[in-house]
């Protein structure tokens, strides 16, 4: 795990902020298959908090112990105050929560939906519809109160429910995975608003997410988790930093060698040689210049082509590298069932 | 409560919302009353059978004009002239005819001499149902010309006089307890069974379990809500089928009020049932799968189109404990026999203490968790 686990964003006057969910050393177990093994983490007030990982890390999982909606089956989650195992009901009262999938009743209207879910949360008649305007104007969906849920756009529909979270004025906000499968402009409409929310309302956010981007972009801190595992922890520039090189080159030869991962760990400043395939190569260095000069000065000795050559700083994708040794893109697009050989096929 | 109310809205939006949704639940049970009414409730008429006279005699025209008359007034058949009895079996076998009757030769004076006379009938017994029609509609004529011309002044055979205690009640009138219990129970099976199991696929359940509503107020609410739009479902079929049927007595509010109070402890008792067998369901197939495997289970054992006395005896300890049994039996009480609620008491005990027992038993098994 980061050394920068456990220290936690300071307010104004410098001192530490109150801590808004504590995570002690969970376990989650489905049989002999653990979920999630022996997790730490704490999310001070105000801030948002990322849990990234592919998809069956055990983010949903852990979500979903500290919303109460599955038992823990060892250790212990303090979510504003109260135990989910002992005090379920004091924690749903404070918390907001927008599931994966978009489950706001099509044939309701807009206004209808808020209006049973303030009712659930047993929101108090005289300013249910105080609230209820407060947040379509939070999510700017006030001119879309009377239509039906089914004519709204995936993007709207999943501010429907970011509102529907929070039309009981919650002080802690789960949200798992909330742009997946939303477009790039819905995606980038929804970290604003998340923003926004949270300048405004003084939320606590832990979301989930498999997307580096909405990693970086929005969190204040990132757990990277994998394999129920919590492998990573701090600021998106801590995690950068905490890889041992700076830059990534990446380098492209025209002829795949299996001798090319050798000759490029020896050069100076590079920590790590990652082989894509077909003669590509990402390069983790401390110096993305020289080590770019060095490749260049090789495949020229060598007689060698370079298809393509690019240097840049380190991203979240190379920290999740580091830490689980794989890209998170491989998890997305590993298929779910592949078909069996043809019998009597060569491998 | 207001969180209660919160479900009971919800589910009752998006059920007046569903139009579709509310036709097929009435669709089907009037279809049914309307179709299986007519099929099985009709008199056999426009029959045909064939005629073979080896006998031309008086007593042998005397018959064939019982035939006409037969043709004429209650339609059972019509009579078509045959030579040959030969014909005449081939036509019955092969489906032209239903029944031939053969006038033997020597039949008018058998008749006169008192000698045995017999008239032979070729049936195709393939078909219960006519030829049950025809054979009785035949012996009924052969009673009429065995009658003496002139009645003795005091009979000594012993005859049995019917007291029928309610008006003639045909097939389709017969039917229409059945037909509204089976509105609600497609009722309680859709909005119930289905729109619950697929809420929960879908994920609207994991909104309600984040919030702080309790066990007892979503496993009521979520009842609650089904037995009403059950209840819905059960006074438009009472309205509809009464209609279809031409019951008007539904139509007196002392009946009216009898049936409503046995909709709603039948809708009660199917919801019961209902959420008891859902509770821990999560796969939307299931409640597909089961929607015919329950009809056929509850409707024909409870004595909804035949008595539970013809049963076996595994049928009829069914039939004890299936509610179907017990809302049939009440609406026959009420629509066809005026019973009034002493005819419907224990009925609508058991139905109410079946609902609130699956629904106790229900409710430790709802999770409150995924």
């Amino acid at each position: 795990m980061s050394a920068a686990s456990n220290q936690f964003p300071a307010n104004g006057n410098g001192a530490p902020r109150p801590v808004a969910i504590a995570v002690e050393h969970i376990w989650k177990r489905y049989g002999d298959f653990e979920a999630v093994k022996d997790v730490n983490f704490s999310v001070t007030e105000g801030e948002i908090f990322g849990l990234l990982g592919p998809n069956g890390a055990g983010k949903s999982t852990l979500i979903r112990m500290m919303t109460t909606l599955i038992p823990v089956t060892k250790g212990k989650a303090i979510v504003g105050g109260h135990d989910v195992s002992k005090d379920p009901d004091d924690v749903r009262r404070i918390i907001g929560v927008i599931p994966q999938a978009l489950t706001s009743d099509q044939d309701l209207t807009v206004y209808e939906n808020l209006s049973i879910y303030a009712k659930l949360y047993s929101v108090p008649r005289g300013i249910r519809e105080k609230s209820i305007a407060e947040v379509l104007e939070a999510v700017d969906l006030t001119e879309w109160r009377d239509a039906q849920t089914k004519t709204l756009s995936g993007g709207m529909r999943r501010r429907l429910e970011i509102a529907r979270g929070l039309v009981h004025n919650p002080r802690i906000f789960f949200l798992d995975e909330p742009t997946t499968g939303l477009d790039p402009v819905s995606r980038i409409a929804v970290w604003e608003m998340l923003n926004k929310l949270k300048a405004t309302r003084n939320l606590t956010m832990l979301l989930t997410t498999h997307y580096m981007e909405e990693a970086d972009k929005l969190c204040d801190r990132i757990a990277i988790v994998d394999h129920g595992n919590l492998v990573a922890l701090g600021t998106p520039v801590e995690l950068k930093n905490s890889v041992a090189g700076a830059n990534v080159v990446e380098v492209k030869f025209d002829r795949d060698d299996e001798a090319w991962p050798g000759r490029l760990e020896g050069m100076e400043g590079v920590t790590s040689v990652q082989p894509e395939g077909s003669g590509f190569y990402r390069v983790i260095t401390k110096s993305g210049s020289k080590t770019t000069m060095q490749i260049v000065e090789l495949a020229a000795s060598l007689g060698e082509t370079l298809t393509s050559l690019s240097v840049q700083n380190t991203t979240l994708d190379d920290v999740f590298i580091h830490y689980t040794g794989r890209q998170l893109r491989d998890e997305q697009v590993k298929p779910v069932f592949s078909m069996p050989p043809r019998p009597g096929a060569r491998p | 409560m207001n969180r209660m109310s919160a479900i009971i809205e919800r589910e009752m939006r998006k059920f007046f919302r569903s139009p579709m949704l509310m036709i097929m639940s009435l669709m089907m049970p009037i279809l049914q009353l309307v179709i299986i009414g007519n099929a099985f409730g009709g008199k056999i008429v426009g029959t045909h059978v064939g005629v073979v006279d080896y006998d031309h005699g008086p007593q042998a025209v005397k018959l064939r004009e019982a035939f006409d008359a037969v043709a004429v007034n209650i339609k059972t058949f019509s009579a078509i002239e045959y030579q040959s009895e030969v014909q005449a079996r081939e036509d019955v076998r092969t489906g032209k005819i239903d029944a031939a009757i053969i006038i033997p030769a020597q039949y008018s004076r058998r008749v006169y001499a008192e000698d045995a006379p017999k008239l032979g009938f070729v049936v195709d017994n393939s078909d219960l149902f006519t030829s049950s029609a025809l054979e009785g509609e035949m012996q009924s004529l052969v009673d009429a010309l065995n009658a003496p011309v002139v009645q003795p002044r005091l009979t000594t055979t012993i005859a049995l006089e019917v007291v029928e205690l309610y008006p003639y009640v045909n097939y389709l009138k017969y039917l229409l307890p059945m037909t509204v219990a089976l509105a609600m129970y497609i009722s309680v099976m859709i909005g119930g069974g289905m729109l619950y199991i697929d809420d929960k696929a879908r994920g609207v359940h994991e909104g309600y379990l984040v919030t702080p509503i309790t066990k007892f107020e979503l496993v009521f609410g979520l009842n609650i809500a089904g037995a009403i739009k059950a209840v819905l479902s059960g006074v438009c079929l009472t309205v509809i089928g009464s209609l279809v049927a031409g019951l008007g007595v539904v139509f007196h509010p002392m009946i009216l009020l009898q049936m409503l109070c046995l909709i709603i402890a039948g809708s009660i008792a199917f919801n019961g049932m209902m959420f008891l067998l859902m509770v821990r369901v999560d796969d939307p197939l299931v409640p597909r799968a089961m929607f015919g495997i329950l009809n056929v289970l509850l409707l024909y054992p409870s004595g909804a189109m035949y008595p539970t006395a013809s049963f076996p005896k595994w049928m009829q300890v069914l039939s004890v404990v299936d509610p179907f049994t017990y809302v049939i039996h009440g609406f026959k009480s009420i629509l066809l026999k005026d019973g009034g609620f002493t005819a419907i008491k224990y009925d609508l005990a058991f139905l109410l203490v079946f609902g609130v027992s699956t629904l106790l038993i229900a409710t430790p098994l709802f999770k409150r968790t995924l």
